[in-house]
């Protein structure tokens, strides 16, 4: 991968809570156009690692790149410039209930003035549609919506603006595996019809594989191995090994309880 | 295991848990006040806190002050009467209800009502990641949720005591007049006779300060809600106890400050 082909670039992250180190000198590259989907257990940190590139954490060391440039030591202006690039899909949407999911979906574009109120809702309507939602739910508040209507939305504001990175926490979480497969089929198609790079991160493997050109799998505040989809349940790594195999014993365990 | 039962330890401890939370408030309030003097602003979230804190707290405010004023007046007359100062009745129960109590009870039963819910609500949001997300959609959450709300409670709370400065004293004239046989007029009239502006006014600037103090101390522990429900939870506990305290104590700061001789 050359240095120009990278969009996000990962350098030595690290981030601790109290005396849990989370991350641990985290490097991880993402090149243009691709999408990198993160596995691995509960509490290893691929929440953190997102909200470290939104700016939503600060890291205690390390460097985040955008398009070559590291938003952590940019001027503020020139950081959320940078950042103002990502789409988000939080883990259980997190839309605004008090607002209608037309208003959320065009949320972004409003507060970035890119649209005016009168128009906002064509918009709104136009991206629903991309997600497979008519213009019925438009005035609908979010919580009269079933949870994969809720994560449609919630998709569906995350690619509102266009964005040229998009980031998935979890997308799957808390659907039945056909309203998986259909979230799924969604990403890809946003991430392909906008040419975006998207970083995923779950423990749905089946998800994993649907969504991903590149799979990495983070453990111990670091990532122990990286390849494709075709090559993770196969990777000859013990730890991707029993992770991708669901095993209750492994070495995983043995190290969490070193 | 020692050292949880070491006094020395635990109050250094506590006074460095305080002296943070004191701090994080400090920031948080320049923050929201910040967004005060600087676009972006958001009428439609002023509109609804304001409503929140004015309109649909309305009703429990002017039950609160009626039956307080009705329950002054018979205090005062039953109380005043061992001293055969009845007539007195009227500017006690006026200059009681401008001065402190309109204000103190407006702002202990809002702090109850809305106090409750701005952190119940802002709790919600942040342990939905909903905070996080206006951060991704290029919105400042304290100015968008905190900012307009501070403002509502600074405009909202003085209107709800003017009205319940009224109320009170109607209510107080219902007792003085059906109960204890004065004339309405004259008890008017002298409702008014010793009624300053000064009365008025400092009752006014004190509801202000305590709307400031409920809008800030509900976002304020909502904002920083962990934990999901039990965290919202506590959140909704600690904004409504901290801003009734507040509201006792800066009563006192304040009426020092506006009636020392």
């Amino acid at each position: 991968m050359t240095q120009s082909s990278t969009k996000i670039s990962i350098q030595g992250l690290s981030k601790s809570f109290g005396s849990k180190k989370v991350l641990d000198g985290l490097n991880l590259d993402i090149a243009t156009g691709t999408s990198t989907v993160v596995i691995g257990g509960s509490g290893t940190g691929k929440s953190v690692l997102l909200k470290c590139i939104l700016g939503l954490i600060e890291p205690d060391s390390g460097r985040i790149l955008i398009d070559g440039e590291d938003v952590l030591t940019a001027a503020p202006e020139r950081a959320r410039a940078l950042r103002d690039q990502i789409g988000m899909l939080f883990q259980n949407g997190a839309l605004f209930d008090s607002e209608s999911v037309w208003e959320n979906v065009t949320f972004g574009l409003l507060a970035r003035n890119r649209i005016t109120r009168a128009d906002a809702r064509a918009r709104a309507i136009t991206v629903l549609a991309q997600v497979g939602l008519t213009e019925q739910v438009a005035d609908l508040s979010p919580a009269e919506l079933s949870g994969g209507m809720q994560k449609r939305v919630a998709l569906a504001r995350a690619i509102a603006a266009d964005p040229a990175i998009l980031f998935f926490d979890e997308p799957t979480t808390g659907l039945d595996p056909i309203m998986g497969a259909v979230i799924d089929g969604l990403i890809v198609d946003c991430v392909k019809r906008l040419g975006s790079t998207s970083i995923a991160i779950t423990h749905d493997m089946a998800s994993a594989a649907r969504i991903g050109d590149n799979i990495a799998m983070l453990f111990n505040g670091k990532i122990i191995w990286q390849g494709p989809p075709t090559a993770v349940m196969s990777s000859g790594n013990e730890f991707v090994d029993q992770f991708t195999h669901g095993r209750r014993e492994g070495p995983i365990q043995m190290a969490l309880r070193r | 295991m020692t050292r949880i039962f070491d006094p020395i330890a635990l109050l250094g401890r506590s006074t460095i848990a305080f002296i943070t939370v004191l701090g994080e408030l400090g920031l948080f309030t320049a923050a929201a006040l910040a967004g005060l003097f600087r676009p972006p602003y958001y009428p439609r979230n002023i509109g609804r806190a304001f409503a929140d804190i004015g309109f649909f707290s309305l009703p429990v405010v002017a039950m609160t002050a009626i039956f307080t004023g009705m329950v002054l007046a018979l205090q005062t007359y039953t109380g005043f009467a061992r001293f055969d100062a009845q007539s007195a009745i009227a500017s006690v129960v006026v200059l009681s209800l401008t001065r402190e109590l309109g204000p103190v009870l407006a702002g202990l039963m809002v702090a109850g009502r809305v106090g409750s819910a701005m952190a119940a609500e802002i709790g919600t949001m942040r342990v939905t990641d909903q905070i996080d997300a206006l951060t991704t959609l290029a919105t400042d959450p304290i100015r968008y949720l905190v900012t307009p709300r501070l403002l509502a409670g600074i405009i909202a709370l003085p209107l709800l005591v003017l009205i319940a400065d009224v109320l009170g004293v109607a209510g107080g004239t219902l007792v003085a007049t059906l109960r204890f046989g004065f004339n309405a007029t004259d008890y008017l009239r002298q409702t008014l006779q010793h009624l300053h502006s000064i009365d008025v006014v400092s009752g006014l600037i004190k509801s202000a300060v305590f709307g400031f103090v409920i809008a800030l101390m509900g976002c304020f522990f909502g904002y920083r809600s962990r934990g999901g429900a039990q965290g919202v939870g506590a959140a909704t506990t600690s904004a409504v106890v901290a801003a009734s305290i507040l509201i006792l104590g800066l009563d006192y700061v304040l009426t020092q400050a506006f009636f020392t001789v």
